[in-house]
């Protein structure tokens, strides 16, 4: 397993390789949180999902719902990756014609189940994938990935309910806790600690980690799964631009691309120095 | 007309930041992208009458209207398909139902919002203000017009949306144009034809004119800065007088400026109309010019409109 977790640390790098030069090509698109959910995306993409990039709409698949849609980039790369489209697609990102938008869209890309980018819908779209699957008896598993920021939508929290209410432990929501959002600290803006007891108190299964410890996030999802009769939660505690030293903590990267200026020294950060 | 260039939430922060200082009832709420709305210079000028409600428009919607039924004028601000569409029931019970003194003023309109995509562009919420009773809408075409409407809004008691855009805008109003609204505004004359503009429209409709004038064609040009309530009478004096009418708005064709506008002339004065906008479609990723061109929201788009609508009329 430690061999596993040394080339998912690996493929997680390439991957902000990859964001990176994708944001800086696009020239725009939301490169903090893109970087804060990478490690948690390649855990999931290459490690506990079943799914088939050749057949994207298997029926054995688990589910990922990208609920903090602008990280569209980090979900992109991924799927790049692991073969759902060309790594060369990604240069259209934004693009007029391309079937990467800016925020995630099922009708256009493959790999995608639905659609995000308007905070706080996630969550509800996942349980209600969640529902539908254990209806059918099926074992998939459905993931959603939100931002703590997010969590102030109280959509997430009617969400939370009616999860906890149905008792859905085929789902299993991750909060990217960055603790930023656009206007600066969540807990400024508008706190939304404690996110774990929130969730408990919803009869949530809560699990707190280092978003970006690839073995600790390899175990939560593990555990989430033997978890029964209750959702789990992995609160992830990230840095957002998590991977390049000038982004890391700043609000003001939210949602700003690197410049041609940043480019070769975020790449240098990332410990590619081939461009 | 004047060739500076800037964007209508620009025109807003400043006003509303300049309303701060002349009136102690005014407060502002937004929801995690006062840096975008530019409530943020109202927010820096006055800390305590500033209230960021964090990404939970529903919410932000319904203090506004609490904050309202206490006496103060709350302006809240989001992007335009979070105000209108997440908040979307309580603009509606807690806002317009009890006539609350709330402004709605939403940035980020249309679909020059541009590469965050259709997720972003609202191209039904000038439709959807429109169909809510009490509900005055207004979409200003330039910065000055922007910074009448913001006044106009602060000074009328009851519900205002007034949409704004993302982009720079040239100017088309003199600094000392006064606005009122209900109001439109002849800023073209024209016999045979009249385009009838609204928000960042009206800039290349008058551009459309130039056109259509080198072909010997003379349109119009009436700019509706408010959508509703209707300024009736200039639109059915140009139906009368021209015979034939072009809408045009970045928005869907469908309940905006050219629904009300066709509703108006269906009942009153039919005459050929052709509606220019987003033709029931959802946004896409792009760059803002490009996807003005690709929606067909260009002066060339509209000299075309025209002149089908030309040829209809002469039938
Ligand atoms: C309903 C809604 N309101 C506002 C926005 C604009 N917006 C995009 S990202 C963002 C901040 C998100 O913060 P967070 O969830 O913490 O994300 P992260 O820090 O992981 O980027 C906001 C307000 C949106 N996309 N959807
Ligand atoms: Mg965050």
């Amino acid at each position: 397993m430690k061999e596993r977790i040394v080339e998912l640390e690996e493929k997680a790098r390439k991957l902000r390789v990859s964001i990176v030069k994708t944001l800086h090509k696009s020239q725009s698109g939301h490169t903090g949180g893109s970087l804060s959910a990478i490690d948690m995306i390649t855990a999931l993409y290459f490690q506990k999902m079943r799914h088939d990039p050749a057949d994207p709409s298997w029926e054995g698949r688990d589910r990922f719902v990208l609920s903090k849609g602008h990280a569209a980039p980090a979900l992109y790369v991924a799927l790049a990756e692991a073969g759902y489209f060309p790594a060369e697609d990604l240069m259209m990102l934004r693009r007029l014609g391309s079937h990467l938008q800016g925020h995630p869209d099922s009708k256009s890309t493959p790999g995608v189940e639905v659609p995000t980018g308007s905070l706080g819908q996630g969550l509800s779209m996942a349980a209600g994938m969640a529902l539908g699957l254990r209806l059918d008896g099926k074992e998939n598993r459905v993931y959603a990935l939100l931002g703590d920021g997010e969590l102030q939508e109280g959509q997430v929290w009617e969400a939370a309910m009616a999860g906890g209410h149905y008792r859905l432990d085929n789902l299993c929501a991750m909060v990217d806790a960055n603790a930023l959002q656009i206007d600066g600290e969540v807990a400024k803006v508008m706190n939304v600690a404690p996110i774990a007891d929130k969730f408990r108190a919803f009869g949530w299964n809560a699990l707190e980690i280092n978003g970006h410890d690839m073995a600790a996030i390899i175990d939560a999802l593990e555990l989430a799964e033997k978890v029964k009769g209750r959702p789990t939660v992995i609160v992830a505690h990230t840095v957002k631009g998590k991977g390049v030293s000038f982004f890391e903590n700043k609000a003001s990267y939210h949602g700003v691309p690197p410049s041609d200026e940043e480019l070769p020294r975020a790449l240098e950060c990332l410990g590619c120095l081939e461009d | 007309m004047s060739s500076n260039m800037i964007a209508t939430r620009d025109a807003y922060g400043e006003t509303l930041a300049e309303l701060g200082a002349e009136n102690g009832d005014i407060v502002a709420l937004d929801a995690d992208l006062s840096g975008s709305t530019k409530t943020g210079v109202f927010a820096k000028k006055f800390p305590e009458r500033f209230f960021n409600m964090g990404i939970a428009e529903a919410n932000m919607v319904g203090t506004a209207a609490g904050l309202a039924a206490v006496g103060k004028i709350p302006f809240v601000s989001t992007f335009a398909i979070f105000a209108v569409g997440r908040a979307w029931e309580q603009v509606r019970q807690s806002v317009a139902y009890p006539k609350a003194n709330v402004k709605i003023v939403a940035t980020h309109g249309g679909v020059t919002v541009g590469e965050d995509g259709g997720s972003h562009q609202s191209v039904e919420d000038i439709a959807i203000m429109r169909a809510v009773p009490n509900m005055t809408v207004i979409v200003p075409a330039d910065g000055v017009e922007t910074r009448g409407a913001i006044r106009a809004a602060a000074a009328c008691k009851g519900p205002v949306y007034v949409r704004l855009g993302r982009n720079k805008v040239p100017t088309i109003f003199p600094p000392e144009h006064r606005f009122e609204i209900g109001k439109g505004c002849e800023l073209r004359p024209g016999t045979d034809l009249t385009l009838v503009t609204t928000g960042l429209m009206t800039a290349p409709a008058l551009a459309a004119a130039e056109l259509l004038a080198k072909e010997g064609i003379s349109a119009r040009v009436v700019h509706i800065g408010t959508i509703k309530p209707l300024d009736q009478e200039i639109i059915l004096k140009a139906a009368r007088e021209t015979g034939a009418i072009v809408t045009a708005e970045e928005h869907s064709i469908i309940g905006g400026l050219g629904g009300a506008v066709a509703e108006l002339l269906g009942e009153e004065h039919p005459v050929p109309v052709r509606r220019v906008g987003v033709r029931d479609r959802f946004g896409t990723s792009g760059k803002a010019e490009e996807l003005l061109k690709y929606f067909g929201l260009t002066p060339e788009d509209l000299a075309e409109a025209a002149r089908e609508v030309l040829a209809r009329k002469r039938v």
